[in-house]
């Protein structure tokens, strides 16, 4: 592993294997470099596919912004179906094979299909995860459906929720948990963002599940619920997940399965018996590594700082010659989700919190800043626009502060530690 | 232009609505939406608003015209 | 001065013509006690997260009523009291924490807008316009007094609503009210008694200006603010407006005189300026870094904060060293190098957190158009002196004057 590499391939032409890309070219790498994609666009960016794309703000193109002379040769519209390590090889769609010495694999996640493929396949049923998902759901968005209903209690299925309230389109959300976002925020946080949701106008039924659809010429124009409830509808948004794109690296003898690709500490994929896959790397939503924030709990994080910073420390370590000089991904998982005219943020991963304490603001005030904790450590904070707070609650966790962290502070509120 | 903004480190300081005000904007107290394909004509404007973030958020290019849609 | 702390040296103005050597002496401990108690942060890093931590607070202005006794009941028991409390409710956002500051610093962005700001672009060109024309047949002038100082004042009173011909009373008030931000002279009782005098005499005039802003709104910040339906108290509204004019007489002068200093110095940077105006925006980030207008503000600690190796305890005064922070060379390759196209210039020339300059957006208009045009228009133009001499404060410090020789005026 000491000859510097000549032939970089990236799998996976999103927001992590871009990231690599630029920091392989910035840290002087001057050799060949090929970003290979399943979709036909340039590298673009997600977030904003959920909220402004489907509002129809600005422009829908979200291609994301590279130096000009980057030097990358792009193989778009093609799948990579096949790994072969012995021979240093990625194989394409259409046949052709492209070696490399140093790889990355950053082939990300998509949408969870709806579970029933007739059902699923039917018009007015739609997920939402690429830049043509967006286009087709904001074009039936645009047309003004009498409802939408939404199935799912994560973020993107808020988000939508949000978007269709601002386009003042009727919006059921079905959650089948009693509490949503509860995973990410703990109850508290989740209940009060179920609230802000049903206060503009959101018709959220909790503990909710879909028994089936309705069609009529291959149309959707209802579901009933589990619970006999019929509600028409004719647009329905299936957000319910992801699935790790790994089926292509089945038979290469790496670790991967639905949970993701696993990798050591340095970004490098692991073989199933657990040695390192010489210079193969990952990053991104499909990446498994030891989170160091966690004891070294495996985690797979589905987050767009994440894509961008194993996206930056795989390109750093790909040129790193050995491991010696190589860097730990050592990332502290954060993200942001807009909705309501309210911005969430969380650092940290508050699952598995056993403690939560209101540090600023107020739940009342939904301006807000709240710690989680577990076993009497800091592990993750969310704000509710006071975002200014955060990064010294950012440090607290990196510094596995003592709950909850900080004490005799401004604009604070009697700390009383509670459930999440 | 290609415009993309980090909005995990985005704070809402807002200097660039006052930089380049039609292609970023407010909705709420912080949260940031922002025109992700602005006209090559907004260059100027983009540019003040990378310059004015104080936490660096923003990144801009120019589009890239050399190479085509797919391989 | 072999025996004072280094932040007192810092404070001499025997040093204010070129602290920097100073601040890099005090970074070799990025979070230093002075021998009173007060901890100086002067590295990026610590500067950078102090300036976000919540158990930092900005209501750290001592407190008047720790007069000495006079020994007249009256005055110890009614009358000062009294007046501490006046001068307590009209505390200045800047000197609050959240949430009255959230509230009250929300309630002046409202009328903040982009588009007023903005729009102040075309009055800035005419204003400069019209003092660079003045300065046609001089061979030499002061930008300062001809410039830099008339320039954002103008233009402050405009967006503010205060009419032109009121301006000059603002000049010595603005001066005084500013030792605020000085903490060896606010904590002084002479400094304090003249700040009293000055403020009773400027909260007067304001209040005569609100009243006729009430009767006959016009379209300026102060009109807004005082009809605002769910707008703040008189008490707030006074300080609010005292606090935007004496920022907006004592900061940007120093921008702008620093700016034309620093490319002066630094002629490439000038002529580059000249022949691509397009570079201002990031010239102009650099020399908020390199020179900025504000070099420290004053915060106390609200809890123990453990930081860089050490702990500033409850209650202890800190400093935060802006300008060191930003040639901290940790965070600024080469930071005593003026580099417009330096990347990721994360400087903190306008503070950061919550107390982030409001003035920020239109400081950056201002300094924009006065440097391209004086650098423009201004021919042969070269310094008389240098270092010039400086104003006292060491906070807002900045050239008391600075003397050009001109050959010319372009038009």
């Amino acid at each position: 592993m000491t000859t510097a590499p000549e032939r970089i391939v990236v799998v996976g032409a999103s927001l992590a294997g871009l990231t690599a890309a630029q920091h392989l070219r910035a840290r002087g790498y001057a050799g060949a470099l090929t970003l290979v994609g399943d979709e036909p666009h340039r590298p673009y960016d997600r977030p904003p596919l959920s909220k402004q794309v489907l509002r129809g703000l600005f422009s829908a193109d979200t291609t994301l912004p590279h130096p000009p002379d980057l030097g990358v040769e792009f193989r778009l519209g093609q799948p990579a179906t096949r790994l072969d390590l012995s021979e240093r090889a990625v194989e394409l769609g259409d046949g052709s094979r492209l070696p490399y010495d140093r790889l990355l694999i950053a082939t990300g996640t998509r949408a969870r299909p709806w579970p029933d493929p007739e059902e699923a396949a039917l018009a007015g049923v739609f997920t939402l995860r690429g830049r043509d998902d967006a286009q087709r759901l904001g074009a039936r968005l645009q047309a003004r459906p009498d409802r939408v209903v939404l199935v799912g209690g994560g973020f993107i299925g808020f988000e939508v929720a949000s978007t269709c309230r601002d386009l003042d389109i009727p919006v059921t959300l079905l959650v089948r948990d009693a509490v949503p976002l509860a995973a990410a925020l703990g109850p508290r946080l989740g209940g009060l963002i179920g609230d802000v949701a049903r206060e503009k106008g959101v018709d959220l039924r909790l503990e909710s599940e879909i028994e089936r659809m309705e069609a009529r010429d291959g149309h959707l124009v209802a579901v009933t619920l589990k619970d006999g409830t019929r509600i028409e509808s004719d647009c329905l948004v299936a957000a319910i997940g992801t699935l790790r794109n790994v089926e292509w690296l089945a038979g290469s003898g790496l670790e991967a399965d639905a949970g993701g690709l696993r990798c050591d500490a340095f970004c490098r994929a692991l073989h199933e018996d657990g040695g390192v896959a010489e210079g193969v790397f990952a990053a991104g939503d499909v990446a498994r590594w030891p989170n160091p924030h966690d004891d070294d709990a495996l985690v797979a994080v589905e987050h767009w700082g994440n894509a961008r910073a194993q996206g930056e420390t795989a390109a750093a370590n790909m040129l790193a010659g050995d491991a010696s000089a190589m860097r730990r991904h050592d990332h502290l998982p954060d993200f942001w989700s807009q909705q309501f005219g309210l911005t969430i943020k969380l650092v940290g991963l508050a699952e598995g919190a056993d403690s939560f304490a209101v540090m600023h603001g107020s739940l009342e005030e939904r301006c807000l800043l709240a710690a989680y904790g577990r076993d009497g450590r800091t592990i993750a904070a969310a704000s509710i626009d006071s975002a200014r707070w955060l990064p010294a609650y950012k440090a607290a966790i990196r510094e596995r502060a003592p709950f909850p962290p900080i004490a005799d502070a401004v604009d604070q509120p009697r700390l009383r530690v509670q459930e999440p | 232009m290609k415009v993309v903004v980090d909005l995990n480190r985005c704070q809402a300081y807002a200097q660039c609505l006052y930089a380049a005000p039609g292609h970023f904007a407010l909705h709420g107290k912080e949260a940031l939406v922002y025109d992700p394909s602005p006209d090559e004509a907004a260059r100027g404007e983009i540019e003040r608003a990378v310059h004015a973030c104080p936490v660096r958020a923003i990144t801009a290019y120019s589009d890239d015209t050399t190479a085509g849609e797919a391989a | 001065m072999s025996g004072s702390t280094l932040f007192e040296q810092i404070l001499d103005p025997a040093h204010r013509a070129n602290p920097y050597p100073l601040y890099a002496e005090m970074r070799r401990v990025p979070v230093a006690r002075q021998a009173d108690g007060t901890y100086v942060v002067s590295t990026h890093t610590e500067l950078a997260r102090l300036i976000s931590d919540p158990r930092i607070s900005s209501d750290d202005l001592p407190d008047p009523q720790k007069f000495r006794w006079t020994g007249h009941p009256v005055t110890d028991l009614l009358v000062r009291p009294v007046r501490a409390e006046i001068r307590k409710r009209h505390r200045p956002f800047i000197f609050r924490d959240p949430p009255d500051h959230d509230r009250l610093r929300g309630q002046v962005m409202r009328c903040f807008t982009p588009e007023r700001v903005r729009g102040m672009r075309g009055k800035t060109q005419k204003i400069t316009d019209d003092l660079i024309g003045k300065m046609r047949g001089k061979t030499r002038i002061d930008l300062v007094d001809d410039f830099s100082y008339p320039l954002p004042v103008t233009v402050i009173c405009e967006l503010l609503g205060v009419p032109p011909e009121d301006e000059a009373q603002f000049h010595g008030w603005a001066t005084q009210l500013a030792t605020a931000l000085e903490p060896n002279q606010r904590g002084d009782e002479e400094t304090q008694a003249k700040n009293e005098v000055c403020f009773n005499e400027i909260a007067d005039y304001l209040q005569g200006l609100i009243k006729e802003k009430r009767k006959d709104p016009q379209q300026d910040i102060l009109s807004d603010l005082a009809n605002d339906g769910d707008g703040m108290n008189d008490f707030d509204l006074i300080a609010t407006a005292v606090l935007l004019l004496v920022a907006g007489h004592e900061t940007t002068v120093n921008l702008i005189t620093n700016g034309m200093l620093t490319l002066l110095r630094f002629p490439e940077h000038g002529a580059r300026l000249r022949a691509e105006p397009d570079l201002a925006p990031r010239l102009i980030e650099e020399l908020l870094r390199y020179e900025p207008p504000v070099h420290y503000r004053t915060r106390l600690a609200l809890a123990d904060i453990p930081v860089a190796g050490i702990t500033i305890p409850k209650d202890a005064p800190v400093i935060f060293l802006l300008a060191a922070a930003n040639r901290d060379p940790t965070r600024f390759p080469d930071p005593d190098r003026f580099d417009p196209d330096r990347p990721d210039n994360r400087h903190l020339g306008f503070g950061g957190g919550l107390h982030y300059c409001v003035g920020a957006p239109l400081a950056r208009i201002e300094a924009e158009v006065a440097l391209v045009s004086l650098v423009r228009r201004l021919k042969g133009v070269s310094l008389i002196e240098d270092p010039p001499p400086y104003r006292p404060g060491a906070s807002l410090r900045g050239p008391r004057h600075l003397r050009l020789a001109l050959e010319g005026v372009a038009e």
